[in-house]
């Protein structure tokens, strides 16, 4: 009898066994294969090419560390590369990507929704817009000839004497601002739905209490959007780092390597110089780089707070 | 402290009128509850009293001071949500102290008076926590403390006891009652309780769709209803409510004659269920339901002109479902009203019918 009920346990036990490792396939393991396709094996691979010497060829010969000797030794654009790097990320996000969205997330839900919902749409548009199109507008804005609008605006508006050449003259503040008219619109969306979740008896209590419509930004809007800031800034930290389509296309890195940020001198050293291995040693440090931003950021605005649960109200 | 003065108030949103035409007077000092179902302007009154909606028309004046153009921040007002709208990144001691912050009132008296409305309101212990950490009830009292801190002359409450327990709702309804006894603001309650109205205000603003249907004494609003609808809003269990026509000193209720006097017409009889009583003469029915209500049972008696509602002292029921038994109750007792106007008519009684 006993041994008919351990049998019975134990071939339930199995099943429910078999039942875990099914769910688990099924559940999480599209993820897994894509994460591993896409994300770990390429990593292997560079890290594996970079301890090559495959050249335009794509041949490999053997084994060697010199790529990283090249990097610690022998390049001596790296330097230079970096510092714009860091101007270039930290310019875009404290400018554009988060204070600019936080403004636009303000000033479309001050105003009625219809209007708010239309200037969203339009600052939403070079988002929808390819990125070719978009930065085809950017090179007729800026054409240094008297007929790009800028210049026709400079010279007819404000009465300029001689067209100027923004590609040229101030490369850098280019790609921050192309950049940023389009990255300011994540942030926008998502300050905007944390605004719009704010509950309106706050702001209706805030200002029974007295305060004036600067204050009530202060101490109600901005404390609210706390986490999503934190989180926009993490994401689009990545997200500049590792991006260069917009600069390629519009400066292709230069004048020179005026504005040949990180990712994109990658992308110049292995594809247009055929020198794979050498680039797949600099991208190494783009991965590390963003791991370590990524945990930076992680501490500094105690994100783990936010996937905390909720304390359940106890009466 | 302030008077408040409704004067020709109306208020649109679109082209949605909430607010028709309001003229209301409220004294200093005094405790009013806007009673009313959801959607009859009253939360409206209340946002246009805090200076967050302007009227559409009318004045709306503070000590005789017409208030329209003084914005939100200046108008010196406290006011307690439904939500209790706490502030929920600062700790307590900085949500009460909030509104001092905009007085510029000095650090020192600020911290004073923080202390002293936190005692008030017996969350002196709670001050270096966050609102998240706190149950309801406390909520409430924080709420109740951001509200007073500024010493307002005019305090307003939104349903401030809706999101409580029923016991709790009972000991907050007494302490908001002394509170005002004892600091002698002019508040103003918005409720659709109507034991909370009545418990607690002086007077009662009954309001339907943006009107004020009746304003009056709790005991006014219980006793001579001025319609159909505040009788049947106010008291618990509802009023017993049928309609009949009166001829000849008679209301003919599905072929049952009530004596009546001073009645003519279609009218609709009121009858509160803790007036009647189960007698041995009067309308003739059974006993449907018995619900045990504690101190009190409910009778509902099943007759020829509905269902009754009776409500009888007493914690067992003396009788059994399916007895018959008779409706009886005093003339004195009994509201009559014109079933088209839905108003009361005054002095008219109706007797229970003759066996």
């Amino acid at each position: 009898m006993t041994a008919i009920t351990e049998d019975l346990q134990l071939e339930r036990g199995g099943r429910q066994r078999r039942r875990q490792v099914v769910n688990f396939a099924i559940f999480l393991g599209p993820a897994i294969v894509l994460t591993v396709l896409f994300f770990i094996i390429p990593v292997i691979i560079d890290v594996a090419v970079s301890f090559t010497d495959m050249g335009r060829s794509l041949q490999v010969t053997g084994f060697t560390t010199e790529q990283y000797e090249k990097i610690f030794a022998g390049d001596r654009r790296l330097v230079e590369v970096i510092g714009l790097t860091l101007i270039y990320v930290f310019a875009t996000l404290a400018i554009f990507n988060v204070t600019f969205a936080v403004i636009l997330a303000l000033v479309t839900t001050a105003t009625n929704r219809l209007t708010g919902n239309f200037f969203r749409g339009v600052w939403l548009l070079p988002r929808m817009s390819p990125s070719v199109l978009y930065i085809l507008l950017w090179i007729w804005v800026i054409n240094p000839s008297e007929f790009g609008l800028l210049n026709q605006v400079l010279m007819t508006v404000l009465g300029l004497e001689t067209p100027i050449d923004p590609l040229n003259d101030m490369p850098v503040l280019l790609i921050v601002i192309a950049n940023g008219f389009i990255g300011a619109s994540m942030g926008m969306i998502i300050f905007t739905s944390a605004i719009r979740a704010i509950p309106e008896h706050l702001f209706h209590a805030a200002r029974v209490d007295g305060a004036g419509g600067f204050a009530v930004v202060r101490h109600i809007t901005l404390p609210a959007l706390r986490w999503p800031i934190s989180f926009v800034t993490i994401y689009q930290t990545l997200s500049l780092l590792v991006s260069f389509e917009y600069i390629l296309l519009l400066t292709k890195g230069g004048p020179f390597y005026d504005t040949t940020v990180y990712a994109l001198y990658i992308y110049r050293r292995a594809f247009q110089s055929g020198q794979y291995a050498y680039g797949a040693a600099l991208a190494v440090f783009i991965i590390a780089l963003g791991v370590i931003f990524a945990l930076l950021g992680w501490r500094l605005f105690d994100m783990q707070k936010l996937l905390q649960r909720p304390r359940i109200e106890v009466q | 402290m302030a008077s408040i003065e409704f004067r020709k108030i109306t208020k649109r949103f679109g082209d949605v009128e909430v607010i028709p035409d309001m003229d209301l007077d409220i004294a200093d000092g005094e405790f009013v509850a806007l009673l009313g179902p959801s959607g009859c302007g009253k939360s409206t009154s209340l946002l246009l009293l805090a200076g967050i909606y302007l009227p559409s028309t009318g004045d709306l004046l503070f000590d005789g001071h017409v208030v329209n153009d003084v914005e939100a921040k200046d108008r010196n007002v406290g006011i307690v949500f439904q939500s209790y709208a706490l502030y929920p990144h600062m700790t307590v001691r900085d949500n009460i102290m909030f509104p001092l912050r905009f007085k510029k009132t000095p650090r020192e008296e600020a911290i004073r008076r923080v202390n002293e409305a936190a005692a008030l309101v017996q969350v002196g212990d709670l001050l270096d926590r966050r609102p998240g950490q706190l149950s309801g009830g406390q909520q409430q009292r924080v709420a109740l403390a951001r509200a007073l801190v500024k010493q307002p002359q005019l305090l307003l409450l939104d349903e401030p006891l809706s999101n409580l327990d029923a016991t709790l709702r009972l000991s907050m309804r007494t302490e908001i009652k002394s509170l005002q006894d004892e600091l002698g603001v002019t508040t103003i309650l918005v409720t659709h309780d109507q034991i909370e109205a009545t418990t607690m205000a002086d007077r009662i603003i009954c309001m339907r769709a943006g009107r004020i249907e009746q304003a009056g004494t709790p005991d006014d609003l219980y006793a001579r209803p001025s319609s159909l609808f505040v009788a049947s809003f106010i008291g618990s269990p509802p009023i017993n409510l049928v309609e009949g026509k009166a001829v000849n000193g008679t209301v003919d209720v599905s072929g049952i004659g009530f004596p009546a006097t001073g009645a003519t017409g279609a009218v609709t009889i009121g009858l509160r269920p803790e007036h009647l009583v189960v007698a041995d003469t009067g309308l003739p029915g059974r006993i449907a339901q018995i619900e045990p209500m504690g101190r009190e049972v409910l009778y509902v008696v099943s007759t020829d002109i509905g269902h009754i509602r009776i409500l009888e002292q007493g914690s067992t029921a003396g009788r059994g479902a399916g007895e018959a038994v008779h409706v009886g109750f005093d003339e004195a007792h009994s509201l009559v009203f014109d079933t088209t106007t839905e108003r009361l008519i005054p002095d008219s009684h109706v007797k229970p019918p003759a066996p």
